[in-house]
């Protein structure tokens, strides 16, 4: 009950903010620039839609769950309105889990709200509705909700510019991460490899839910792999979730 | 059992760059029993905040212990009981006076019915009728003050912890709350403030303790303290030429025709009337003046 109130609380912030607004209707627009983009090209117009549209859904939202994360953890404690939470009978999980859950409920609406509108270009201009393509959002989601949970992390000890900085550092790393384990079996130092497993571990594996290049090429999907992106992405999150909760209950508020 | 007990508690403070420590809180020992108003005095920084801060799990102390009715501070229990309203409170201003008495009924669990014909009586209580769906963003700040107040009512706690609550607040606004106040005690609650305005304490507590430098300097029911604590003699008097006092080195004030002259012992005092009496002089009147709380507070501060 409390976890909802805080929850439902961290959403009504979120969606009574002008630039959430403001994020959604770029994302859109920027998605429908793809449907322009089709129109200029020579060739497959539905790849163009799809690869530009999809993007552009990708990059605001990333943006969207970077930037709110961080400022609605860290205005509580700037703006010491979080002295009025713990002094009431709400654990301090209870805080993290609530903003987090709230989080994503503004992410989930955002995102939604993005996808709907993509699928309406997508049907007005190519006459087709691709099922895949709810996948490419599903894991998408996850994706955020990751990046969701690093930025709640980070704000919960550290100053927003600086959660910015280590949440897109991370954001970016995640892409990437994957090299440090195409990298190991080309190590040969044992201390080398320890370092190379250690931040393929680490790191989150963001490129695990990026299926954007299979659903635009129309590669097929494996379930099998898309489950265990599936896995990975919730025992992620939950870690995460898990050391923010150990540092928050550390913090004193002055 | 005591509404609030803080026995020996400590709580030090290390700066960020060079680790220094500072000790705020020196071994605190406060007690407040149940049903009376208990007026927590002292300067900027001495340690008020921290101590309430401490007590609602903000920061957490050094050493010491702290119970509230007899549960540990850190219990659900304990904290359920409590009611707080902060220093310079600051609510989510995207909500309204109602969502933020709805939303602080939900942290406490419960039931919304509940909540919500509690919530308009607040809103009656504190004064805010027919602003209770205006964006807290458009309250003034005694309005602020007012909602804090009923959110800190609002599951009707036990012990109210108010942290500076007449800051912000203009003269009426004071006498509402102080009326507030005295009302929570005739419904037997208990109600632990800090403060440094004086006179709202002095017309209301029943108990002071006054903290310095993170020590408890004094603590005391407000009674026995100003009493039997006259502080000078104020003697006014008339028919005496001002020439006459200036050479006896009597500093005086005037007031229309007559003069005052205030004596710090009684024996001072005695020694103006007889010289005054002695000249012909005609004493209008003589009052003890007692020590004022802000007396005591100086006094300890000076000490």
């Amino acid at each position: 009950m409390r976890l909802k109130a805080i929850a439902v609380n961290t959403f009504k912030e979120a969606v009574r903010n002008k630039v959430f607004y403001l994020l959604i209707v770029v994302g859109i627009l920027f998605a429908f620039s793809s449907h322009i983009m089709g129109l200029l090209t020579i060739g497959d117009r539905v790849k163009v839609l799809k690869d530009v549209g999809l993007a552009a859904i990708n990059f605001f939202s990333i943006l969207i769950a970077i930037f709110t994360g961080i400022n609605l953890v860290y205005k509580e404690i700037d703006r010491k309105t979080i002295f009025n939470i713990l002094s009431k009978p709400v654990s301090r999980a209870s805080f993290i889990l609530g903003k987090f859950f709230g989080l994503s409920l503004t992410l989930l609406v955002a995102l939604a709200s993005m996808a709907v509108i993509f699928f309406l270009f997508l049907w007005l201009d190519a006459g087709e509705f691709d099922g895949r393509i709810l996948v490419f959002f599903l894991l998408l989601y996850l994706e955020l909700l990751i990046v969701n949970a690093i930025s709640v992390l980070f704000s919960s000890f550290s100053t927003p510019i600086l959660a910015s900085i280590f949440t897109i550092s991370l954001y970016l790393i995640g892409h990437i991460s994957w090299t440090f384990n195409a990298f190991k079996h080309n190590l040969v130092r044992p201390v080398e490899k320890g370092i190379a497993y250690f931040f393929y571990y680490l790191m989150p594996n963001l490129e695990k839910l990026n299926i954007k290049n299979q659903v635009v090429l129309n590669t097929p999907l494996d379930a099998g792999v898309i489950l265990d992106s599936i896995m990975y992405a919730v025992c992620y999150i939950a870690a995460v979730l898990i050391l923010a909760i150990l540092i928050f209950n550390k913090k004193e508020f002055q | 059992m005591k509404a609030l007990e803080i026995k020996n508690l400590s709580k030090s403070f290390r700066s960020n760059f060079l680790l220094r420590v500072y000790r705020i809180l020196k071994g605190i020992d406060i007690g407040v029993e149940q049903g009376e108003i208990y007026g927590f005095l002292g300067p900027n920084g001495a340690g008020k905040t921290t101590t309430i801060k401490c007590v609602l799990r903000i920061i957490f102390p050094d050493a010491g212990e702290i119970s509230i009715l007899g549960q540990p501070y850190h219990s659900t229990e304990g904290r359920r009981k409590i009611g707080f309203l902060p220093e310079h409170p600051y609510f989510y201003d995207y909500l309204t006076g109602k969502e933020l008495l709805l939303f602080t009924g939900a942290l406490f669990s419960l039931p919304k019915k509940d909540v919500q014909a509690r919530a308009s009586d607040l809103i009656r209580l504190v004064g805010l009728k027919g602003k209770e769906d205006l964006k807290l963003r458009k309250y003034s700040k005694g309005m602020i003050q007012r909602i804090g107040l009923a959110q800190a009512l609002i599951h009707d706690p036990e012990l109210l912890i108010l942290d500076e609550p007449f800051s912000g607040l203009d003269p009426i606004g004071r006498k509402e709350l102080r009326d507030i106040i005295l009302s929570l005690k005739g419904a037997g609650k208990t109600v632990f403030f800090s403060s440094h305005i004086l006179q709202d304490m002095e017309l209301m507590v029943d108990k002071v303790g006054i903290i310095l430098n993170g020590r408890m300097t004094k603590e005391g029911q407000l009674s026995d303290l100003l009493s039997h604590t006259v502080s000078s003699y104020e003697t006014v008097f008339a028919g005496i030429n001002p020439a006459f006092l200036q050479e006896n080195g009597l500093p005086f004030t005037r007031r229309d025709d007559a003069f005052i002259v205030k004596s710090e012992t009684s024996d001072e005092m005695n020694r103006v009337i007889a010289l005054i009496t002695g000249n012909r002089g005609r004493i209008v009147s003589v009052t003890p003046v007692r020590m004022t709380l802000e007396d005591i507070f100086l006094k300890e501060v000076r000490e």
